[in-house]
């Protein structure tokens, strides 16, 4: 019998914001709250590294960010829809970040959102590719 | 006595919202995501609701990591757009029902769903984009509108089941409620989309369809889908149409499909929308 954590670590290419990862990331994710407010957005572009240090993030996180890799800062505890505002204070928009994620070039991305997208066919199983 | 007479869902995309505000509705990206709504708002014209209970996730813009409730409802009078890193929309503030929310409140809790009563809370994209999709662009809102956000970030969030139970008590609420109103509940979210990681981008049409055909005609059942196959068919946001078994629980077994919409994409999501009406 799969727990119901194990269950989605059958799904590909994608990390669950559980309690493993929300304790992973509590800061990582606090921070982006902090870009809720203009000041803050400003205080961090004009200095990002001094910003980040007022944040009791690990070094990886804060490289993390600093390189905006948003899979590594996933895997590190961050969840999407706080990491979104680091993208919102870049000014990019989701499909901007969805197409840094996928590593490919935002226009490819688009052109595969217009032609309906990932297909789940081949994307629904690690242990079953074809599923 | 207030009653339920409608109940609307929608997906609620942020990137809907900011095309609206920047006018650029008529761009033959958005043009199709628009002309879906344009039966809806003439119908909802018609028919005047006096409040919408609107179901909807807060994307970490009220709550935090620092607090976390399963089920939020907003008694306040009022709510402001919520700064979500651009600056807040140009969207009217949007005015409550505390005494229809309370009143919600009270009889869902005595039912044994743990509501968490919020005061003070800026409502997100979540809400707004669908108020925006149904009622265009007005000066102010045309309805009172009691939010209601359920948890769909943190995992766990709620069961479908326990939204479809939770939708029966509103709707058991919203019927002892003295005053004669007009009440619609919207879900919002969805459809199947993936925000996150090397599978971004996951649409699936088929699962979508399946899940409107059920919503109309088979909620009991949608309702027993668990989590993990949200994730698998529909995206890791796709968990969002749990929220849409809240609107359906609300409304009677044999509610009416007037409408549905369904078009791929806006940004990176599916957008489905379904009006039903009370009998």
């Amino acid at each position: 019998m799969t727990s119901y954590n194990e269950a989605f670590q059958d799904i590909p290419g994608t990390v669950i914001f559980d309690a493993t990862q929300s304790r992973l990331g509590y800061e990582l994710n606090m921070f982006c709250m902090s870009l809720m407010k203009a000041g803050n957005r400003a205080a961090f572009k004009a200095d990002e590294r001094a910003y980040l240090a007022r944040f009791p993030m690990t070094e990886a996180q804060r490289q993390a960010v600093l390189d905006r890799d948003y899979n590594r800062m996933i895997a590190l505890g961050g969840n999407i829809y706080f990491l979104a505002k680091i993208g919102a204070t870049d000014g990019f928009s989701f499909q901007n970040l969805a197409a840094k994620m996928t590593g490919v070039p935002e226009e490819d991305y688009r052109a595969m959102m217009i032609a309906g997208g990932r297909p789940a066919l081949g994307n629904r199983s690690r242990s079953n590719p074809g599923r | 006595m207030a009653r339920i007479v409608a109940g609307v869902t929608t997906s609620h995309v942020p990137a809907i919202g900011a095309a609206l505000d920047l006018g650029k509705t008529a761009d033959p990206y958005w043009q199709p995501v628009f002309a879906g709504y344009e039966f809806s708002k003439r119908w909802i014209a018609e028919q005047q609701p006096d409040v919408v209970v609107l179901v909807y996730n807060d994307h970490a813009s009220a709550f935090s990591l620092e607090l976390i409730p399963t089920f939020a409802i907003g008694c306040a009078a009022s709510f402001a757009p919520a700064d979500e890193g651009w600056g807040p929309r140009p969207v009217p503030v949007v005015q409550g029902h505390p005494e229809l929310a309370w009143h919600i409140a009270q009889s869902t809790i005595l039912d044994e769903f743990d509501m968490t009563i919020v005061n003070r809370m800026d409502v997100d994209h979540g809400l707004t984009v669908p108020l925006s999709l149904m009622f265009g662009q007005p000066a102010a809102w045309p309805c009172r509108v009691i939010p209601l956000a359920v948890n769909v970030v943190q995992y766990p969030p709620p069961t479908g089941n326990r939204c479809w139970n939770l939708g029966r008590a509103i709707r058991k609420a919203v019927e002892s409620f003295p005053e004669d109103l007009k009440v619609m509940v919207w879900g919002t979210g969805g459809m199947s989309h993936q925000l996150q990681g090397p599978r971004a981008g996951l649409i699936n049409r088929e699962f979508d369809t399946a899940f409107l055909d059920r919503l109309s005609s088979d909620p009991e059942g949608l309702a027993k889908i668990p989590h993990v196959d949200y994730v698998r068919e529909a995206g890791s946001e796709g968990i969002e149409l749990v929220m849409w078994l809240i609107m359906r629980g609300a409304l009677a077994r044999d509610a009416r499909e007037v409408y549905r919409f369904y078009h791929v994409p806006a940004s990176n999501t599916a957008v489905g929308h379904m009006i039903l009406e009370n009998p």
